[in-house]
């Protein structure tokens, strides 16, 4: 929205009480800036990300502070932990019941790759069952990373075609 | 292992035997001692193992199951699998275990009694055993895995299992259906990664492949196995 076009910018003056811009601008700076994250903790990493929620590194400063712990209240799942096959189906049943848009971000190398647990009961990556849009690496990633990662995410956010989006049957969720 | 402690050990094991073999006479041949580095230990035969561990529980103060667990010798070895248990007096000799361990006479569909009437603690113990090397505790309350879900068909803990593991269906069919994932065997590359012991330089002795020559991107040589 910030422009360095001055003709462009608001002018109380000459438009009074309207503002002009684009509709994908408008969605993407509210979708961006209130991230609601449903912290998916299945291992070391969940505490990671709890440090990264508390008032040292505070994630609230990036409007992703409200952790919901229902799916159908939030749109970013952090996936912050070790994925075994038998917890596979219920994450991919919670994604399922979050409401459209929704993003996903793989945190750590368990859930990005697997991990160290090259074994018979873990999932070798997240990403087999859900689209993941950020994947943070570290063992576990430091809260730096995880607001990094937040940030990328938001940026990706800003670049969506999203009023295009809103027309599209597979969006409507 | 200082020699002294083995030898108190070895003290403490014949101790055990001897009153074991006195309360018991129709066992007596089939309590014997245990090898073992560490803490006394003997073997019993199955069919006493009840009568036997409720009896080290009532008369001897072995109040505490601490472990309960299994070995699996071998594909083929007979007896393949024995059961072991930990016990742990608090009152009499904190500090010592002793371990009782008995082969279970299938060597197929392996079988062994539940303790978890006389040690409630044996509960999640015989579950997981059951879980991981398919021994059936008879007479458990509930006996059903505790770390892979109902339904999974191997038992990983047991030898001939491959620590990869196998490509299998998801636990939920629904979401395999969808998702299009399955259970796959592990990329080991060059693994499992070992950590050579004694090394205090941390640098040299940290987890390594054994065989360090391929990669995931770098397939492995043809050649003989091992
Ligand atoms: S990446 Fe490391 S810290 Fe994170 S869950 Fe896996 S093992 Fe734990």
């Amino acid at each position: 929205m910030v422009t360095a076009n001055k003709e462009a910018t608001y002018n109380s003056a000459i438009e009074g009480d309207i503002v002009v811009t684009r509709l994908d601008a408008v969605i993407n700076w509210i979708r961006s800036n209130s991230i609601w994250p449903m912290p998916m903790g299945l291992a070391c990493c969940g505490i990671e990300l709890m440090g990264a929620g508390g008032a040292r590194f505070d994630i609230a400063r990036f409007g992703a502070e409200v952790m919901r712990f229902s799916p159908r209240q939030s749109d970013c799942m952090i996936v912050a932990g070790t994925v075994t096959y038998k917890m596979a189906p219920h994450i991919r049943r919670i994604y399922d019941q979050m409401a459209s848009p929704k993003w996903v971000i793989a945190m750590g190398a368990c859930a990005s790759t697997g991990g160290m647990y090259r074994s018979y009961s873990t999932m070798q990556g997240v990403d087999r069952i859900l689209p993941v849009d950020v994947y943070i690496s570290g063992c576990p990633p430091r809260p730096e990373a995880i607001l990094d990662a937040l940030i990328k995410m938001q940026e990706k956010i800003r670049r969506e075609p999203s009023a295009r989006m809103l027309f599209k049957e597979e969006y409507k969720g | 292992m200082s020699d002294a402690i083995s030898e108190t050990n070895t003290t403490a094991t014949s101790g055990i035997v001897a009153t074991l073999r006195e309360k018991f006479p129709q066992s007596a041949e089939k309590i014997t001692p245990r090898a073992s580095a560490d803490h006394p230990a003997v073997n019993v035969p199955a069919d006493a193992a009840m009568a036997i561990l409720t009896y080290l529980r009532d008369e001897h103060g072995y109040e505490m199951l601490s472990d309960l667990t299994a070995v699996d010798w071998a594909e083929g070895a007979s007896p393949r699998f024995t059961v072991v248990w930990h016990l742990l007096s608090v009152t009499i000799n904190p500090g010592v275990c002793l371990r009782v361990a008995a082969d279970c006479a299938s060597d197929t569909e392996p079988e062994m009694p539940s303790v978890a009437d006389i040690w409630p603690a044996a509960n999640w113990h015989e579950r997981e055993t059951f879980d991981m090397f398919g021994i059936v505790f008879t007479g458990h309350p509930d006996l059903r895995r505790i770390l892979m879900w109902d339904g999974y068909p191997h038992h990983p803990l047991r030898k001939e299992f491959p620590l990869a593991g196998m490509d299998d269906e998801l636990p939920d069919p629904e979401v395999e259906a969808e998702t299009k994932a399955r259970l796959v065997a592990a990329p080991m590359a060059g693994g499992p990664f070992v950590a050579s012991t004694g090394n205090l330089n941390l640098a040299e002795s940290e987890p390594r492949a054994k065989d360090q020559s391929w990669s995931e991107e770098n397939p492995k040589a043809e050649g003989p196995k091992g």
